[in-house]
């Protein structure tokens, strides 16, 4: 420390100042500690100590039923529920080979696209409040709790919504809804635009982001980055786009691209995401059938609560269905979406029971924070706070 | 999405370039799996980085699982992205408690915590890793706690004690024994043996 340099003036006085940063921290975004290494205020080394909200998730959907195993992925990442119950769903639909039925697909896009407003929200205007920021928070959170009010009136919970199903989603959107949907599309972008004016051309936020935290080509590939990690460096790789599942392919919209991928072209481009999400939100409510939303006279959803008062079939199945749950068939898959903040992945082993027999959940801000100590070499510690935010790193995910 | 056809010619064309790294490749559900021998897990990712017929250059997911009933009873499980010709691989190999598996953490770093998780998670060794360190659970953790052996209720709790002013760490007291209930049907779960069946063969073989 600085107090034994003046000590001993004669030893080596350039000793590293270590610094421990969080866990209790506004900007850790949730409970990471940090060992920083310090040369005077340069970043020599980042040890970053993950886990302290790991709940052991995996280890407990292996004890639960397929169907009680989804409401776990509410509480990965807790900033985007529906993205992560998605790709559960679609590893279980890819195994059990089922077709979800093309209203509850919309349904599924339309509220993918929301968690990915939500998500972006959330990290655009905290990361914003990390270099100093403080009023695009009160205003991205406005128009972000009408989203959690959307959700809350699909499936009853503005957070662990519980709401995708195998087969489609739990229950069908009334009118109203999907109208006030449509409305908030309308309204958004003006409210985009005045965050807009706020940071986008604000001198201390481009003094603060720009050319910080560069990302690479190289450095993608070997840190195993996604979603707008890659996408901010230039690389036009999108799961919706390259590897589309539900209904993507048929829909109209952009993969915005960065430039230089510091810190500031990944506001851009999260910015421009946004607007592109509001476009196929749109495009989903237009396009939107009527029909079924989760499919009928399937082992996986249950029966009508009018065929359970005459059917003696439908009611044992009903029982069924929430008692023993239903069976996957031996093997395993792995399945993707492109969440908000990258590619979230599920590796499904099945042993042909009611139980996944290993789950594992792969995050996208996992192999992101791993390259902290990559990112932050020869920064300032002050652009720390600005690299960590701008990695869009989520607990609840990390730890698992 | 690359079609299964391409992916199997380049499950034949690797197994002709690696022939005694990689023991056997399976397609199921559009996906390829590699199963390679334990030591030659390092020359198979970086063919699989470096080919221009793989360019699996993102290293997506290195996971383990367990099987308690076999005689190497892990399975490490790699998945690799090529975003170049937007296909996946998963490679796969087998180990035990005590056989280390050789890192790849200098082909690709991102393998780092990754096999950090695995080890904690498992106890599965890896053998060149820089910094082989528990990564989730907590400091002080004793177990591997994703083993199939390991309860799911763990071996310790913690409390804040008022008298001690601190947080203490006493074995599980469960108020209630745990309840994991098996609601898998005794009839869609039969097979060639019906339950007692044991019994008879015991007392034909005992006259």
């Amino acid at each position: 420390m600085a107090d034994d340099a003046h000590n001993a003036p004669g030893d080596d006085t350039d000793r590293t100042f270590t610094l421990n940063f969080g866990p209790q921290h506004p900007a850790a975004h949730g409970v990471l500690r940090m060992i920083l290494d310090l040369d005077g205020e340069v970043v020599e080394r980042v040890d970053s100590h993950i886990g302290l909200l790991h709940r052991g998730t995996e280890k407990l959907m292996e004890h639960k039923t397929y169907l009680q195993a989804l409401p776990y992925f509410d509480r990965l990442d807790y900033v985007a529920p529906m993205n992560q119950e998605h790709a559960w769903c679609l590893a279980i639909e890819k195994m059990l080979g089922l077709d979800v039925p093309r209203r509850a697909s919309f349904i599924r896009v339309l509220y993918s696209e929301i968690g990915r407003l939500m998500g972006h929200i959330m990290n655009i205007t905290t990361q914003a409040m990390d270099v100093g920021a403080l009023t695009p928070i009160t205003w991205g959170f406005e128009e972000r709790e009408k989203l959690c009010v959307f959700y809350e009136r699909a499936c009853g919970s503005r957070m662990h919504s519980a709401y995708f199903r195998p087969g489609g989603v739990h229950q069908d959107l009334p009118q109203d809804l999907i109208d006030d949907i449509y409305t908030f599309t309308e309204t958004f972008g003006d409210v985009m635009d005045d965050i807009e004016t706020l940071l986008t051309e604000n001198r201390i936020f481009k003094q603060r982001n720009v050319d910080i935290g560069i990302v690479d080509r190289e450095t993608i590939m070997q840190w195993g980055f996604s979603g707008v990690m890659v996408r901010g460096s230039g690389l036009p790789w999108d799961l919706r786009r390259s590897q589309p599942y539900e209904v993507y392919s048929e829909l109209d919209f952009k993969i915005p691209v960065g430039k230089n991928g510091d810190n500031y072209d990944r506001y851009v481009c999260r910015m421009e995401e946004m607007k592109e999400s509001v476009k196929i939100m749109r495009q989903c409510i237009e396009m939107m059938p009527a029909g079924e939303v989760l499919l009928a006279g399937s082992k996986v959803s249950p029966p009508r609560r009018a065929d359970m008062k005459n059917s003696m079939e439908a009611l044992i199945h009903h029982f069924k269905l929430y008692t023993e749950g239903f069976h996957v068939p031996a093997g395993e898959v792995y399945a993707a979406v492109e969440a908000p903040k990258g590619e979230f992945g599920v590796y499904l082993v099945a042993d042909g029971t009611n139980k996944p027999y290993r789950a594992k959940l792969r995050a996208p801000s996992y192999p992101h924070l791993a390259a902290m100590d990559h990112l932050s070499k020869g920064h300032m510690l002050a652009d720390v706070s600005a690299i960590l935010g701008s990695l869009d790193v989520v607990f609840g995910e990390i730890d698992r | 999405m690359t079609d299964t056809s391409a992916l199997e010619s380049l499950a034949e064309t690797l197994a002709g370039r690696l022939p005694q790294a990689i023991k056997s490749h399976t397609m199921s559900y559009g996906e390829l799996t590699l199963l390679v021998e334990r030591e030659h897990i390092e020359p198979v990712a970086r063919l699989l980085r470096d080919d221009s017929l793989c360019r699996f250059e993102t290293l997506i997911d290195i996971c383990g699982v367990d099987y308690p009933e076999r005689s190497e009873r892990f399975e490490v499980v790699y998945h690799f992205l090529s975003m170049q010709l937007n296909q996946r691989i998963r490679v796969k190999l087998t180990t035990d408690e005590d056989m280390p598996v050789a890192s790849i953490v200098d082909v690709f770093p991102a393998a780092n915590w990754y096999e950090r998780e695995a080890f904690d998670m498992y106890g599965i060794q890896f053998s060149g890793h820089p910094d082989l360190r528990r990564i989730l659970t907590d400091y002080g953790f004793e177990g591997f706690p994703l083993r199939k052996d390991f309860p799911l209720t763990g071996h310790v709790e913690v409390r804040y004690d008022d008298l001690e002013k601190r947080v203490v760490y006493e074995p599980v007291a469960l108020t209630q024994e745990y309840r994991d209930f098996d609601f898998l049907s005794p009839w869609e779960g039969m097979t060639a043996q019906i339950p007692g069946d044991e019994k008879a063969d015991a007392t034909e073989g005992g006259e």
